[in-house]
């Protein structure tokens, strides 16, 4: 942004305000996660700056809460709960939900709106609430404290994003090119599969990833659904933090930070790569 | 090749409603011979689109029948019709390369990879655009998208191609070029090709045959040079090229000829069309080309004083604006010729035509 010529003084002022304002925004949200990484580094067991990682002293860094999340069967089996139940339930989000959004944009599906409130829900209900309910739901049917049903509750989390992702990429999906399919001699599955999957494959794919990420750091729907066979990697950061105030946490927290932004990375290449495909903005 | 029993699409008392109240296309009566070329030309909201959705598959009739080359369709849905469609926007899969749009009909019917790849340089060919087989739609002009949604049309050899305003959205010089390229690739192909515009230009120099759209009805099914000359009804008449209209009563009807009073004053010659009695209001249509000033007609045919209003220079013609019979929008298009007097505002001449010029229609 740069200031016009006949910018008055006030102007001036505000303009530079307005810039420091925009930076503390920026600290006040990234300063708490940038923090955790050189701390997870810490050579000793505590949650704070040493003197000597202050005093950049090489020795007072070290991997050991690394090696502990490695090493300790406890994170070990959180971590393998995690990356089986969140994949399991982004699949069967990300499957439900685009099907959920194609259904829904459809002009003659009577009672839209209404649906499509009903199955965004979960995201606008406290966690607290579903949570309990499901518990108790769960607990009739048998699915309480299962593999089976911490993953059929945290797709009914994830769907909601899905279905928003996929209806939002779905509003710049050109019908005609389903006529074209059709005219062309494509029965509806080859359509889907050929033509109107890879066009709105950007938005099931961040529908998906925030599915996934939703599963994978959920810890008030897992507590009430899931029992201890079933404790995922945030279940066992809640744990830590209460009993033993490890900061292997931090080790974890830096690993996830690393995770996700690999993930948004991704995504935003898959995103562009298809807005140039699509014509929208140029090679 | 038009009767009933040859017709190749056929159109048989067609209804379309939406809403279940108001009919979008009524009571549509069409035959469509083997090879011909025929558009649909109308305002818009006439039904020419409706009708076209529902020969593709896309919309389904409400009442009646269409067959294609005798059998009912109705039933059928659009991927197993196997007629070819070009759309206003092109519909150009964008994710594909222009060799992989073409290739998609080909694919769905389990063409084989040899054969595939010369039946799409075929059709490439065909809109000379051979050069073009590895970009993507998004890489290509208007018309040379349109080009390529051609080719996808006929690549799988269709016997019935539909065209819905395909060159809509091109610019004037482009259009023409492509007017010309349909028509010739339709009669080498011998396709039989059903057309949608609301440009008359376009229905006149392209088709073998239009029917004219207005409130989801036929107002006229005629060759070009018919439509143009022989207008079967006022909106026809309005529609296609420019045309004159005077308002007025038959005052004598005889046969070939009838004589129709104007509401402005005055009495001219015409041919009766769907005027039966006298005192029967009228509106009598004459094209601008067709008037002759000062004119040198046999004894007793009539003729109108009038007025010159403006008088605009347009290179090969003259266009003169007149009053006439109280109305100033009347227009003469006389063409500039060796010695052609050059008319100027405030000029009185006298204006007539020959009777069978000028055609006395329904108001």
């Amino acid at each position: 942004m740069v200031l016009p010529p006949y910018a008055t003084l006030g102007q001036r002022i505000w303009h530079y305000t307005f810039l420091v304002i925009c930076g503390l925004i920026f600290f006040f949200l990234i300063a708490p996660i940038l923090t955790i990484i050189p701390l997870s580094f810490n050579a000793e067991n505590f949650f704070t700056f040493t003197p000597g990682m202050l005093a950049l002293d090489g020795d007072a860094y070290s991997l050991r809460h690394y090696r502990d999340f490695f090493q300790n069967p406890d994170w070990q089996q959180a971590l393998s709960n995690s990356v089986r139940i969140a994949p399991a339930a982004t699949l069967i989000s990300v499957g439900l939900g685009t099907l959920a959004a194609i259904g829904l944009s459809q002009g003659h599906v009577p009672f839209r709106r209404a649906i499509m409130v009903v199955l965004i829900s979960p995201m606008i209900v406290p966690l607290i609430i579903s949570a309990a309910g499901m518990y108790f739901f769960y607990s009739r049917v048998g699915l309480q404290g299962s593999y089976l049903g911490v993953v059929l509750a945290h797709a009914a989390l994830g769907t909601p994003f899905v279905i928003i992702t996929v209806t939002a990429t779905l509003v710049g999906f050109d019908r005609s090119l389903t006529r074209a399919a059709a005219n062309l001699g494509a029965g509806p599955v080859r359509t889907f599969f050929k033509v109107q999957m890879p066009l709105i494959l950007p938005g099931v794919i961040s529908g998906g990833l925030f599915a996934f990420i939703t599963s994978f750091d959920e810890v008030v729907v897992v507590l009430f659904v899931g029992s201890a066979g079933q404790k995922t990697l945030p279940w066992q950061m809640f744990i830590g933090l209460r009993e033993q105030i490890s900061p292997t946490i931090l080790a974890v927290a830096t690993i996830l930070v690393a995770v996700s932004i690999l993930l948004l990375a991704t995504v935003e290449i898959l995103r562009r790569r298809s807005e140039r495909l699509r014509g929208l903005s140029p090679a | 090749m038009l009767d009933g029993t040859g017709a190749f699409v056929e159109f048989d008392r067609v209804q379309k409603s939406y809403d279940g109240e108001t009919l979008v296309v009524k009571d549509l009566n069409l035959s469509i011979g083997k090879g011909e070329f025929l558009t649909m030309l109308g305002p818009s909201g006439s039904g020419k689109t409706t009708c076209l959705m529902m020969l593709a598959g896309f919309e389904t009739a409400t009442h009646g029948e269409i067959r294609l080359q005798g059998r009912g369709i109705n039933g059928i849905p659009p991927h197993k019709r196997g007629i070819g469609m070009v759309f206003q926007n092109y519909a150009l899969f964008p994710h594909m390369t222009v060799a992989e749009n073409l290739a998609f009909p080909l694919e769905v019917r389990k063409v084989g990879k040899a054969e595939q790849e010369s039946k799409i340089s075929r059709a490439l060919g065909m809109v000379q655009m051979g050069a073009f087989g590895g970009r993507r739609p998004a890489q290509l002009s208007g018309g040379q998208q349109q080009r390529i949604a051609l080719a996808r049309a006929l690549v799988f050899e269709p016997e019935l191609v539909l065209m819905d305003e395909p060159l809509g959205a091109l610019d004037k010089q482009l259009r023409e070029t492509l007017q010309f390229e349909i028509t010739r690739l339709a009669h080498e192909l011998g396709i039989t090709v059903v057309y949608v515009t609301h440009d008359q230009t376009e229905a006149l120099t392209m088709s073998d045959r239009v029917a004219v759209f207005d409130d989801g009805r036929i107002q006229q099914l005629a060759t070009p040079d018919e439509l143009y000359e022989r207008p079967e009804n006022s909106f026809v008449a309005q529609f296609i090229g420019e045309n004159n209209t005077l308002r007025g009563k038959v005052s004598a009807i005889d046969g070939g000829t009838c004589v129709v009073a104007l509401d402005g004053g005055g009495e001219i010659d015409a041919v009766p069309v769907n005027v039966a009695k006298v005192g029967d209001p009228t509106l009598v249509s004459i094209r601008p080309e067709r008037v002759e000033i000062d004119p040198q007609l046999g004894p007793g045919a009539h003729t109108l004083d009038a007025e010159v209003l403006e008088f605009i220079y347009m290179g090969d013609v003259f266009r003169t604006r007149l009053r006439v019979a109280g109305r100033d929008d009347f227009v003469v298009k006389t063409r500039n010729r060796a010695g052609q007097t050059r008319l100027a505002p405030g000029d009185k001449v006298r204006i007539g035509w020959l009777p069978a010029d000028c055609r006395a229609l329904n108001v």
